[in-house]
């Protein structure tokens, strides 16, 4: 995590030069001197790390910006990234590049250091998301149309599979969501028409090996994986439950855990769909937000037995987890989403309710949880909270903000 | 989920009586005020454009382009939309917008004038 190295520093060794000369000399190196110091107020070439950096999604411009969480400050805006609603970034295991998977099918690298889009390729007619592998030299897309998994190298972003999501029933391609990164060169989605889960190996990118598995549910909507690689979980829409792969037990198949949580009670309409991306542990237990319902779910991992559930301010969407894990965040679908609560794990309540504006769509903590960042897209603004005080910080202007991605992020699995 | 019989159809059976002319009228400028049609363009765009796409080219939901809707008919249209189609991610919207609304967003999709707000 090491900045570029700043070049055309002067000469030392000038100084040793006799003192006659050394007015000659100074005025030789000035220029020099003077374009170093320009590259340095540009930015790029000032040496730093980017551990505490980041970028917020500005999702109708497509752009974003960098942002810094020690200042709390924006370091500038990255433009020409396409259409960028719903989408989402992984990072370089470096933490210096991004890789934004847009909605138009965009996959672009972004140099936060730089802050130039490095390449872009348009690999698909619509896609969703993506994950970076295990040792940082694939990155997968999930597209919806037409619908599949494409592998790129990271480096060079040229393309190393396509794997077309062929439902096993022969009813055609099926768009694919809940693509994550899996220990072992892994890569795990599911066929949103088709109603399955696959795994696929990439320990030998020029043949890879698939798995799937049939017949996990209706309409598998978006997928998990849980923070030690070992458990892959998909939320389907057109059930009252999930569908849960023990990446380490794969033999024992994929099972539908939380069968019911609904009580087969009709559903409220979802008007956005839940991201389960945002799932939190915390402590012993797993924090999900309930399809249809105004509620967050308390899961117990392992046995996946429901442990409670707690009534929320509307349909939450993303349930994060503060990174001690004694805080978990929520956020609302529309028409409810301008308020944000914070669930207190201990005692499981309701500690904090508040409205940062209309639309709040994402939240990010900094790495060790200070902070937290939220996009609040009709406002135009994204704000930063203190997760102790609950005082809004400082607040920036961004365009339509949404997803906020930290390189935090680079170091951790299923993210 | 592909043997279907496409939801336009379906709802086309129930729901032709309802809305034909009413479209039309609203769409001619009728009670929407020319505030609410730019929020009802706002929602299409950022609501909507959550699941079809922004640019309304498809996502999770189908695209709903012109010529992806120019054969279904207005009225079955403005029922998905009231209605939602159950069994799918499509929700109804009819907790949140009034059914001239729907009819006035349907015209809107039709006939492509979708982006008059800039973002
Ligand atoms: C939570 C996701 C979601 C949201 C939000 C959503 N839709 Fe949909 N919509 C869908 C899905 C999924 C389908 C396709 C259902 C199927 O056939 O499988 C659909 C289908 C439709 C159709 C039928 C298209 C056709 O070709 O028959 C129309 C019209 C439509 N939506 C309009 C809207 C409008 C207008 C809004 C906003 C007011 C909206 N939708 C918001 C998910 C959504």
């Amino acid at each position: 995590m090491v900045g570029t190295r700043s070049e055309n520093r002067p000469d030392d060794e000038g100084i040793a030069m006799k003192f006659s000369k050394l007015i000659a000399f100074a005025l030789l190196i000035m220029p020099v001197l003077a374009a170093a110091e320009a590259r340095a107020q540009a930015g790029p070439a000032t040496i730093r790390g980017t551990g505490d950096l980041g970028l917020v999604i500005e999702r109708a411009s497509g752009s974003l910006q960098v942002i810094e969480t020690s200042q709390r400050t924006a370091l500038g805006r990255v433009e020409g990234l396409g259409d960028l609603s719903h989408a989402s970034a992984v990072y370089s295991r470096d933490g210096r590049y991004a890789y934004i998977f847009g909605r138009d099918g965009g996959l672009s690298k972004v140099d936060l250091l730089a802050r130039r889009l490095v390449k872009r390729v348009v690999q698909s007619g619509n896609s969703i998301g993506g994950a970076i592998s295990q040792d940082g030299r694939l990155v997968a897309v999930s597209n919806y149309k037409p619908g599949g998994v494409k592998v790129f190298d990271a480096g060079s972003l040229d393309l190393v599979a396509n794997i077309p999501a062929q439902a096993s029933d022969g009813s055609g391609l099926s768009k694919v969501v809940g693509l994550a990164d899996a220990p072992g060169q892994r890569f795990v989605f599911s066929l949103y028409d088709a109603g399955e889960i696959w795994v696929a190996d990439f320990s030998d990118p020029a043949d890879y090996k698939l798995r799937k598995y049939p017949n996990i549910g209706e309409l598998p909507y978006d997928g998990l994986i849980t923070d030690d690689g070992r458990y892959y979980i998909a939320g389907l829409f057109g059930e009252d439950g999930m569908a849960m792969l023990d990446l380490w037990r794969p033999e024992l198949g994929v099972r539908r855990i939380l069968d019911g949580y609904g009580r087969g009670e009709e559903k409220l309409p979802v008007y956005k769909m839940p991201h389960l991306e945002g799932w939190a542990r915390a402590g012993e237990v797993i924090f999900l937000p309930a399809v249809g319902r105004h509620e967050v779910l308390i899961v117990e991992p392992g046995s996946w037995r429901e442990v409670g559930r707690i009534p929320v301010h509307g349909q939450p969407i993303f349930a994060v987890a503060r990174p001690d894990g004694r805080q978990v965040w929520v956020n609302f679908a529309h028409p409810r989403n301008d308020t944000v609560q914070v669930i207190d794990v201990p005692s499981m309540k309701i500690v904090h309710e508040f409205k940062p504006g209309k639309a709040v769509l994402h939240l990010e903590f900094t790495p060790r949880g200070e902070q937290v960042w939220i996009s609040v897209r009709d406002a135009d603004r994204v704000d930063v909270y203190d997760t102790e005080s609950f005082q809004r910080l400082t607040t920036m202007p961004a365009k339509k903000p949404s997803g906020i991605f930290l390189t935090a992020r680079a170091n951790r699995i299923g993210l | 989920m592909n043997s279907r019989m496409p939801p336009w159809a379906a709802k086309a059976l129930v729901a032709v009586s309802l809305t034909a002319s009413l479209a039309n009228t609203a769409w001619a400028g009728g009670s929407i005020s020319a505030q609410r049609q730019q929020e009802l363009l706002y929602l299409l765009q950022q609501d909507c454009g959550s699941c079809h796409g922004l640019t309304l080219k498809g996502g999770l939901g189908s695209p709903l382009l012109p010529i992806n809707l120019a054969d279904k008919p207005d009225a079955a249209l403005v029922e998905v939309i009231m209605q939602g189609l159950p069994g799918t991610p499509m929700p109804p919207w009819r907790f949140l917008l009034e059914e001239k609304e729907a009819a006035w967003l349907v015209r809107a999709l039709k006939t492509g004038q979708t982006m008059k707000v800039s973002p």
